[in-house]
């Protein structure tokens, strides 16, 4: 029965917030059937105090197995590499040192969210804090633990990237290593578990008939397309945010503004503001990320011309403008 | 006299620890920090104003739409830009679901379990309370988890996803509602009734919304058996420990106000000082830092000009929070400070009798659970499908505006400069800033820190569960405090 440590740092808890909201089941029975157990959680267990800072230190003296360490939060090196921009409550000592110690021991490690996996919104800025991810910082390898950390079973960091992450991502990224079923070839190259990084977040979206026609939105709320104007990243975004729902029925695109790229590395500084659409020439900079640019040029200025005036009225209203027509086959 | 460190405090949101000083069988003075700093106010510096609402819900991811609330406040202040009617409503009913997501989650996951702890095996309520509420375990769990993740199908509807949103902006609402989806965001909201008032109050909610005194509240407690419902058998438990004895801070009281509606404020803003309720002077706020890790030697200042430079020199400095103080003085805010200030005559009773307590922080936030959710169902109801959701205007190159609100926690407020189309200055007072705040240049101690002194610890208590009960009253969030 393999054993669970959360531990947070420089984050939000948006990712742990977010794992509450697991559905069918809930956490706690989708723990339980997975035969995980629980070793201490910051937001969920009784344990306070003297008794969690003797569970850490048990860990880190090998007298108590772990199995999984889910980290969630940047890892705060700052000032000067000391870590004193987060020291853990209670305990006197920085964070990173907690973590570098528990990573030595662990079977696996996880990176909860994009600020564990890449230092994510945290590093936003100049970064003033030094902060950093688990095995990556931004794009690079290294972080924290460093390009050549492997854990006790000799895996790299599995990054759980997302701002947040959604529920099931961490779910079953952790069952499937209950399992035994894990192995890199789960990973995509930034670490990322390919049972959802493997799809783009434009796989499913419900504007996909505004982007067939560039039939675009040209402000928040309306119904056309957001890549040409509102920054929308969906088309480059590894996620299955619009094939699998949020809270139910929700996606960014579906709640009416752009993806922002939340699950890659660097997301937090895109170079331009994340609502606009940075172009040269009246092109948008950041097209598809695997279709040639002048083939994605002409055949958008095909189906630009072609754009039924339905779409055409309709992508730049918050309303349906005009249902779609009724095919009659007689008459 | 002896010294014990608790941390790191869990079941809070973030990382908490905190000392006391005890004497005898009692504590004598505590100093709480936050450990964790992150700088949010000096990350956004340069950026695009508008950027702001992709930063600020990420400060914490338990009241992420708060902050983006009061973040579109203060941009819609900037811009002169008011929403339409269906924008209003919108922003409201994610607002609400957010905080009232809160308030649940606080009771059953944060603040129950410490009642099934061990130390209270002797009681004789204790096997039922255990077994409901054991952190992690408890049946209770079971049914909120799944009541939890339902009601927040809200959010799916009207805000893409929870947390961090972007469909709140300053005009208004990203997401039109269709007609289907206002049918269904019925069906949410009365779903997530029945389920408050089979488990949780055992009773309609206009019943509880409605209850004026503490003799009535104790009257409608007796009139079923204490565990057939979890607020009653959280009054059992205050009767049993005498928890309106615990935690009493400086019976000041704080609210932004919040849910625009009409030109008003469904809760009113104001201050309670004295035993009086007064209007509020936002220009009476100040923050201080001089037991902070920041660069110090500046006297308080108004957060329209505060700055943030952290600094580990300051040798008085033991927490990354800073001090804020009204016209000088340690306010609490919550759920029982928005209560109390917007006149709900329980709130009255409840701190005319004992102040600001254990018992009355609970109550105040379960209270403003069967308030707000009916508003919530009246909130659909007024969506015109037809109708706009959503304003624009250009942001002005230079400028300065606030935001003020209220989150599940207490009020929060953003102060935003912009210079040449850039933030120039942005600064953040979470309502956790105030009632964990460090000592001031007075060394008059924070909300929290004034809550414990006299609280009491048991023989051989390294954890006292009465202190764990007193700054889970609270419900601190410390992502937000430090952001």
């Amino acid at each position: 029965m393999p054993n669970l440590l959360w531990l947070q740092s420089g984050g939000c808890g948006g990712c742990s917030m977010s794992l509450l909201n697991a559905e069918s089941p809930d956490l706690m029975t989708l723990l339980d059937a997975a035969g995980i157990e629980l070793l201490w959680h910051p937001s969920l267990s009784e344990q306070t105090g003297r008794e969690v800072v003797q569970l850490l230190e048990a860990i880190v003296r090998g007298e108590q197995p772990l199995d999984l360490l889910c980290i969630e939060g940047s890892m705060m090196m700052g000032p000067q590499g000391t870590g004193r921009f987060h020291m853990l409550g209670g305990t006197g000592k920085a964070m990173i040192e907690w973590v570098r110690e528990l990573s030595a021991k662990a079977k696996y490690t996880l990176a909860v969210g994009s600020c564990a996996a890449y230092g994510g919104i945290t590093a936003a800025g100049n970064n003033h804090t030094d902060a950093t991810g688990l095995q990556f910082d931004g794009e690079l390898p290294g972080g924290l633990l460093g390009d050549d950390y492997l854990s006790d079973n000799g895996f790299r960091v599995v990054n759980i990237a997302g701002c947040p992450t959604h529920p099931d991502w961490v779910t079953e990224t952790l069952v499937s290593i209950a399992l035994g079923e894990h192995s890199e070839e789960n990973l995509d190259a930034l670490g990322r578990p390919r049972m959802y990084a493997d799809q783009l977040v434009h796989h499913g979206c419900s504007r996909n008939e505004y982007y067939e026609y560039k039939a675009s939105a040209t402000a928040p709320g309306e119904r056309g397309c957001m890549m040409e104007n509102m920054g929308c990243l969906g088309t480059q975004a590894h996620a299955d945010c619009n094939i699998r729902d949020w809270n139910g029925h929700g996606s960014c695109t579906s709640g009416g503004y752009a993806c922002i790229n939340c699950t890659a590395p660097e997301f937090e500084e895109p170079g331009h503001s994340f609502g606009k659409t940075p172009k040269i020439a009246g092109i948008p900079v950041g097209l598809p990320t695997d279709m040639p640019k002048a083939w994605f040029v002409a055949l958008a200025s095909l189906s630009k011309a072609a754009t039924p005036a339905r779409l055409k009225e309709n992508a730049t209203s918050e309303q349906l403008i005009y249902p779609p027509t009724i095919h009659k086959r007689k008459g | 006299m002896s010294r014990i460190l608790v941390g790191p405090f869990n079941r809070v949101e973030g990382d908490l620890e905190v000392t006391l000083d005890i004497d005898g069988n009692q504590v004598r003075s505590a100093r709480v920090n936050s450990p964790l700093y992150r700088g949010f106010e000096q990350i956004m510096l340069g950026h695009d104003p508008m950027d702001a609402l992709v930063y600020t819900p990420r400060i914490c991811g338990i009241c992420s739409v708060s902050q983006s609330v009061a973040c579109a406040q203060a941009l819609a202040n900037l811009m002169q830009l008011e929403m339409p009617e269906n924008g209003q409503h919108c922003t409201n009913l994610v607002l609400a679901n957010e905080n009232m997501t809160d308030l649940l989650t606080h009771f059953y996951l944060f603040f129950m379990p410490d009642f099934a702890r061990p130390v209270y095996a002797g009681e004789d309520w204790f096997e039922k309370v255990e077994q409901r509420f054991k952190a992690t375990k408890g049946d209770a769990g079971r049914v909120m988890l799944p009541a939890r993740a339902e009601f927040l199908h809200l959010m799916g509807l009207l805000a893409g996803k929870w947390p961090h949103t972007l469909s709140l902006q300053p005009g208004g609402t990203t997401k039109p509602v269709e007609p289907q989806e206002r049918i269904r965001l019925l069906t949410i909201i009365a779903a997530f009734r029945r389920f408050l008032e089979t488990e949780l109050f055992g009773d309609d909610l206009n019943v509880i919304a409605s209850l004026k005194t503490v003799v009535e509240l104790e009257q409608w407690r007796q009139q079923k058996p204490w565990y057939s419902s979890d607020f009653r058998t959280f009054l059992h438990l205050n009767e049993s420990l005498e928890l309106h004895k615990l935690g009493r801070a400086s019976d000041q009281f704080l609210s932004y106000g919040t849910y625009p509606q009409g030109g008003q404020r469904v809760f009113k803003s104001g201050i309670y000082m004295g035993g009086e309720r007064l209007p509020l002077n936002s220009a009476d706020i100040t923050e201080d830092v001089s037991h902070t890790w920041m660069e110090n030697g500046d006297p308080p200042r108004h957060p329209s000009q505060g700055k943030t430079i952290p600094s580990l020199e300051n040798k008085e400095g033991y927490s990354w929070c800073k001090s804020p103080r009204l016209n000088h003085q340690v306010v609490e805010v919550g759920a029982l400070a928005r209560q109390l200030i917007n006149g709900h005559p329980l709130a009255q009773d409840l701190v005319t009798q004992q102040g600001g307590n254990v018992h009355s922080r609970i109550v105040a936030r379960l209270l403003e659970l069967a308030i707000i959710v009916p508003q919530m169902q009246e909130w659909v109801k007024a969506i015109d499908p037809k109708a706009p959701f959503c304003n624009n205007a250009e942001l002005p190159n230079s400028g300065s505006a606030f935001g003020m609100i209220e989150a599940a926690r207490g009020s929060l407020g953003h102060w935003l400069e912009v210079k040449k189309g850039k933030i120039h200055n942005y600064q953040i007072i979470a309502p956790t800033t105030w009632n964990f705040s460090p000592r001031d240049q007075q060394a008059v101690p924070g909300a929290l820190e004034q809550a414990l002194e006299g609280t009491p610890v048991r023989e051989g208590e390294s954890e006292p569960v009465a202190v764990q009960h007193v700054v889970r009253s609270f419900d601190p969030c410390m992502a937000c405090t430090v952001h």
